[in-house]
């Protein structure tokens, strides 16, 4: 337990120092900054795509540190040094799938309330976008994880990872759109959004230690 | 890569693995560690193990006490261990320097005090003397005799004199 929590504390520490807890924040701000732009001010528009845009915006912020989640500690030796200790690569998996999660989501949660000024979200869809977006982001930041694992010690993955896990986020992304639109009592898209994020973010982690391993090898 | 490879080691004893490059000798060190699979046959490694590979493994952002202190968690050993192993390798003067400001030589006498610290039986120590000066070779193999006084074994592979006695040598 104390390994996994030093585990956490040091990753965090890291992407401070190397100012990557911003990074995602941006990126998020920007899209929702732009897509007014591309689709026109016109507000009925853009009320009604607002929450998809911030789900899919979501999502890319999630995806964007994917090459310096895992690969960093597969190139300097970090990974050989776990696996000599028999430190199981999953905990290590999991203790990367929580630093990279309380790295950029609940500050991308914050930013919602402005990102959602900006597109003209209609103002009794912003809970459900907050509540889905908590329930989904932990599978999203799962899938990151994957994503680095599957493409650790390959050259310029970064979009390869993309492509390989922007499927598995599809159930997320329908549920997620899903709560959106639910009328008042409606409660089987969020059921459905928790059961989706809790399956990957079960089964993520497997993947990712057993490519680990792969790529080690 | 090699095959016919046989040889046992108990509380005490040391292996120095020699031979030219590109003749196995960090490959089999690697597959002690547990980070390669034998492609055929067995290995029985019952022992907590220590790993010095090639890489350093300490985060170039970081301060060096940091990073020792974080792989002192990992691997439960007590603060006053690092304090000492900080000592022993004479790094107090540089331990609240960030990594990436250190000599080769320096991240390297870094990383065999995480050696040391770790409270391993086993050492696996790949050419733990590359970049070291004469005097840290000398405290490197202080180090190395401690341990194996207490019953610690040390495997190493090297080119040069690392100062370990009456080891067994295995010629790949």
């Amino acid at each position: 337990m104390s390994a996994f929590l030093a585990l956490v504390g040091r990753d965090l520490a890291l992407r401070g120092a190397r100012g990557g807890l911003l990074l995602p924040l941006i990126f998020f701000a920007l899209v929702a900054i732009l897509f007014p732009f591309a689709v026109g001010p016109d507000p009925a528009l853009l009320a009604r795509i607002a929450g998809g845009v911030m789900w899919v915006a979501a999502l890319l912020a999630a995806l964007l540190p994917v090459d310096t989640l895992l690969e960093p500690d597969r190139a300097d030796g970090t990974l050989d040094q776990f696996v000599a200790r028999g430190t199981p690569l999953a905990l290590v998996v999991v203790a990367r799938t929580v630093s990279h999660w309380l790295g950029f989501a609940p500050l991308l949660l914050l930013t919602t309330l402005v990102a959602s000024a900006l597109l003209n979200l209609p103002a009794e869809q912003l809970p459900a976008l907050v509540a889905g977006l908590a329930i989904g982001t932990p599978a999203l930041a799962a899938l990151g994880v994957l994503a680095a694992a599957l493409t650790a010690g390959l050259r310029g993955a970064g979009g390869l990872a993309g492509l390989l896990v922007l499927p598995l986020a599809l159930p997320v992304l329908i549920f997620g759109a899903g709560v959106l639109t639910a009328g008042p009592g409606e409660t089987t898209a969020v059921k459905l959004l928790a059961a989706a994020s809790l399956f990957l973010v079960a089964i993520a982690p497997i993947g990712a230690a057993a490519a680990l391993r792969a790529a080690l090898d | 890569m090699f095959e016919g490879l046989s040889f046992g080691l108990g509380a005490g004893q040391a292996l120095l693995v020699t031979g030219p490059n590109g003749a196995g000798k960090s490959s089999l060190l690697r597959l002690l560690a547990g980070l390669l699979t034998p492609a055929a046959g067995e290995i029985a490694n019952p022992f907590a193990t220590a790993w010095l590979g090639h890489d350093n493994a300490l985060k170039a952002e970081r301060r060096l006490i940091d990073e020792l202190r974080f792989w002192a968690a990992v691997d439960g050993t007590p603060a006053a261990r690092i304090d000492a192993a900080l000592d022993r390798f004479d790094l107090d003067a540089i331990a609240a320097l960030p990594v990436r400001v250190l000599s080769s030589g320096q991240k390297r006498r870094a990383a065999l005090a995480r050696t040391w610290a770790s409270g391993a039986r086993l050492w696996l120590l790949d050419e733990p003397s590359v970049g070291l000066d004469v005097a840290n070779v000398a405290r490197l193999s202080d180090a190395m005799r401690e341990h194996r006084a207490a019953g610690g074994l040390v495997i190493a592979t090297s080119h040069v004199d690392i100062g370990l006695d009456d080891a067994a040598e295995l010629a790949l």
